[in-house]
């Protein structure tokens, strides 16, 4: 039984090097000598490279890296270029967007500017990154699957960083870089606009997002379950169900009545993953362009349920005469 | 895998766990069930910190006849009118609550009592005005219990939590690096990136707390997500100077809303506007006094928040009705501007 319970790959397929297929006009050749490494195999193909870089590939990589630079360079800034304290502080440091004041002009470096210009490049990465999937799937004959997919997470990081913050006036509407910074920001978002929990997108948000984790251990744990029948062949088993197939099927439809298919999984899979950004970008536009406090919006459309009081009556002091505010 | 691998690997996961606190917690549910209306206590925590919450016990009282203090003693301005023993008990217990080490003359001139040379007297005399204040006129924050020097000073000069306003941007350079005035793992935030400075803007300044607007659709309201970090910031530190969770004054379901929420919310209402005032108008009044080692990186005076006074505690010393044993500290200041002398 162990050898099924074993987190790393137990089988290494090992053959000739391959180079992938040939390429058509207007490709650049691909770069690096692949390499077989018995490591990299534990946990995937056991052959790294070649990988085709290109233009887009480039283009993208350059963006990016500017990005990253001017990001760390700003943080680094910001302990005085202190190594230690750079490295200390990290998670905590944070390259800002400009002060709500600016509204949408085009603030001073050191207060947003660097923000603006970074937000610049990475969404230029990004985009460039996405053609990149876009075209490779398309030279392989492929469909284009990955790239839709990706667009959807470039959606909710548009929606954050450009879309909103242009709809509401403000840069500083939009996203810190910085990993305690961001969570931050997420935590005041929902405090200013009335508790998003409220939000409904947001609901289907995390349904999505928890789905998708469900999902995704459900499908491997089936597969895995049946590997011993051959059941890693899904692809085959698609229209030659053999008795991994059957068995994984019968599996679900004794435990839950309903099972999909080897087919079936992966578009509920793909669904899962790409309507979890896209639902959460819908209730991020909406919020403060459309609705202020959500709390208030569950409350008028009978979501929010009433409880009953427990506390003695509490008045809003402010509202008394005379008092400072 | 084998076993000591297993192990290994088990340790190393454990040490993630090296900055917790071990359960078990005390819970205590404070709203309608199933609303997440409840305190989280550590009980160790709790016991631990027990003593720092207890008051001293007080010198018996002094009788109220003889002579006035002021007829015996130079320069008496605020306490002038206490019998010679009521002066001379609140002198002694003023010395055992803020310098028990340096004694009397950690204020006073040795030679000559009623002398102001001493920048700590000048201080003194205006915090004893200033509690007379808080006792008076804040009676919707420190209802009848009412506060003594020792609520802040524990037996220190300087109280364990003061706050100057901090400098937005430490570094020289204006070109890169910008702080905003956040993102450090800073004690007031409780290690968090939020703005670290929430006090210049709400217990000094006059800036809207209130960030969530009080109509389901866009009405107007203009405050920020960085307003709202801000906001978020000052209770950040309210929660860990008061040493409760959100839900003590806030309603799970909206942060905003008072109604069907703790009356406790009102209390701290009046306590945000009372550490407003008496920043404005006694701390800030001795910016003359205070010498420079005593100021701030920007050399504005020390100020007091939350956690001044109750350090850790729901209620201060948690609720000991200390000030009751000095009446005279709860009688109301003739002028609340008069004493603070020019050095």
């Amino acid at each position: 039984m162990a050898q099924y319970q074993n987190l790393f790959t137990t089988v290494q397929a090992t053959g000739p090097i391959h180079h992938g297929v040939e390429l058509g006009h207007g490709n650049s050749p691909r770069t690096g000598e692949p390499i077989i490494s018995y490591w990299a195999g534990k946990l995937g193909n056991a052959q790294l490279g070649p990988i085709y870089l290109g233009g887009l590939g480039l283009a993208s990589l350059f963006c990016g890296l500017i990005a990253f630079t001017l990001i760390g360079m700003n943080m680094l800034a910001s302990v005085n270029y202190d190594p230690v304290q750079f490295v200390r502080q990290l998670f905590w440091l944070s390259l800002e967007p400009p002060p709500p004041a600016y509204g949408l002009s085009l603030p001073p470096l050191n207060q947003g500017g660097w923000w603006l210009i970074v937000g610049l490049f990475l969404t230029a990465s990004l985009f460039f990154w996405w053609a990149r999937t876009y075209r490779r799937a398309r030279e392989l004959g492929m469909g284009t699957h990955v790239a839709w997919a990706f667009a959807a997470a470039i959606w909710l990081y548009l929606v954050l960083g450009l879309f909103r913050p242009v709809l509401m006036g403000s840069w500083g509407e939009a996203v810190p870089y910085g990993i305690f910074s961001h969570l931050d920001w997420t935590a005041a978002f929902s405090l200013r606009y009335g508790n998003l929990f409220y939000n409904p997108f947001h609901a289907l948000s995390i349904a999505f997002l928890y789905g998708s984790a469900l999902l995704f251990a459900m499908h491997g744990a089936t597969i895995l379950a049946v590997t011993r029948f051959g059941g890693e062949r899904e692809i085959e088993q698609i229209v030659d169900r053999g008795t991994a197939s059957e068995r994984a099927a019968l599996f679900w439809r004794w435990t839950m009545g309903f099972n999909a298919t080897m087919e079936s999984i992966h578009r509920w899979a793909w669904w899962f993953a790409v309507l979890c950004p896209l639902t959460g970008g819908i209730g991020i536009l909406l919020t403060g362009t459309v609705v202020d406090n959500w709390y208030l919006w569950a409350v008028k459309h009978g979501v929010a349920p009433p409880y009953p009081d427990v506390f003695p009556a509490v008045v809003d002091p402010a509202l008394g005469a005379g008092v400072q505010r | 895998m084998n076993i000591r691998h297993s192990l290994i690997a088990a340790l190393a996961f454990l040490t993630l766990l090296a900055g917790c606190e071990r359960p078990p917690m005390d819970s205590v549910q404070t709203g309608y069930r199933g609303t997440g209306m409840v305190q989280v206590y550590n009980p160790r925590t709790v016991e631990a910190n027990a003593q720092w919450h207890e008051a001293p016990p007080a010198i018996p009282a002094a009788g109220e006849d003889g002579p006035r203090a002021s007829q015996v003693y130079k320069n008496v301005k605020v306490l002038g009118d206490l019998s010679v023993g009521q002066f001379t008990r609140l002198m002694a217990s003023m010395t055992s609550w803020v310098a028990p080490e340096q004694g009397c003359a950690y204020c006073h001139n040795l030679a000559n009592f009623a002398d102001d040379s001493k920048f700590t007297k000048v201080v003194s005399r205006r915090m004893v005005e200033m509690t007379q204040h808080i006792n008076a006129d804040w009676k919707q924050h420190v209802g009848g219990t009412g506060v003594t020097c020792y609520s802040c000073h524990r037996g220190q000069p300087v109280p364990n939590n003061i706050w100057f306003t901090r400098n937005a941007q430490p570094y020289g350079s204006n070109f890169m690096g910008d702080k905003a005035g956040q993102n450090d793992p800073s004690p007031v935030v409780g290690l968090s990136s939020l703005p670290n400075d929430p006090f210049t803007p709400f217990l000094l300044g006059n800036e809207p707390i209130r960030v969530a607007g009080n109509t389901a659709l866009p009405s107007g309201n203009r405050q920020s997500i960085k307003q709202a970090e801000r906001t978020y910031g000052l209770m950040t530190h309210m929660s860990s100077a008061l040493g409760v969770n959100c839900t003590y004054c806030h309603n799970t379901q909206s942060f905003g809303k008072w109604e069907g929420g703790p009356d406790k919310r009102v209390k701290a209402w009046y306590g945000i506007r009372m550490a407003r005032d008496l920043n404005l108008t006694y701390m800030e009044s001795l910016v003359e006094a205070f010498p420079a080692h005593r100021k701030g990186e920007l050399g504005d005076v020390p100020k007091l928040n939350c956690a001044t006074c109750h350090q850790g505690a729901y209620k201060p010393l948690n609720g000991a009705q200390m000030a009751s044993e000095f009446p005279e500290l709860l009688k109301r200041v003739s002028a609340p501007a008069s004493t603070v002398a020019r050095r």
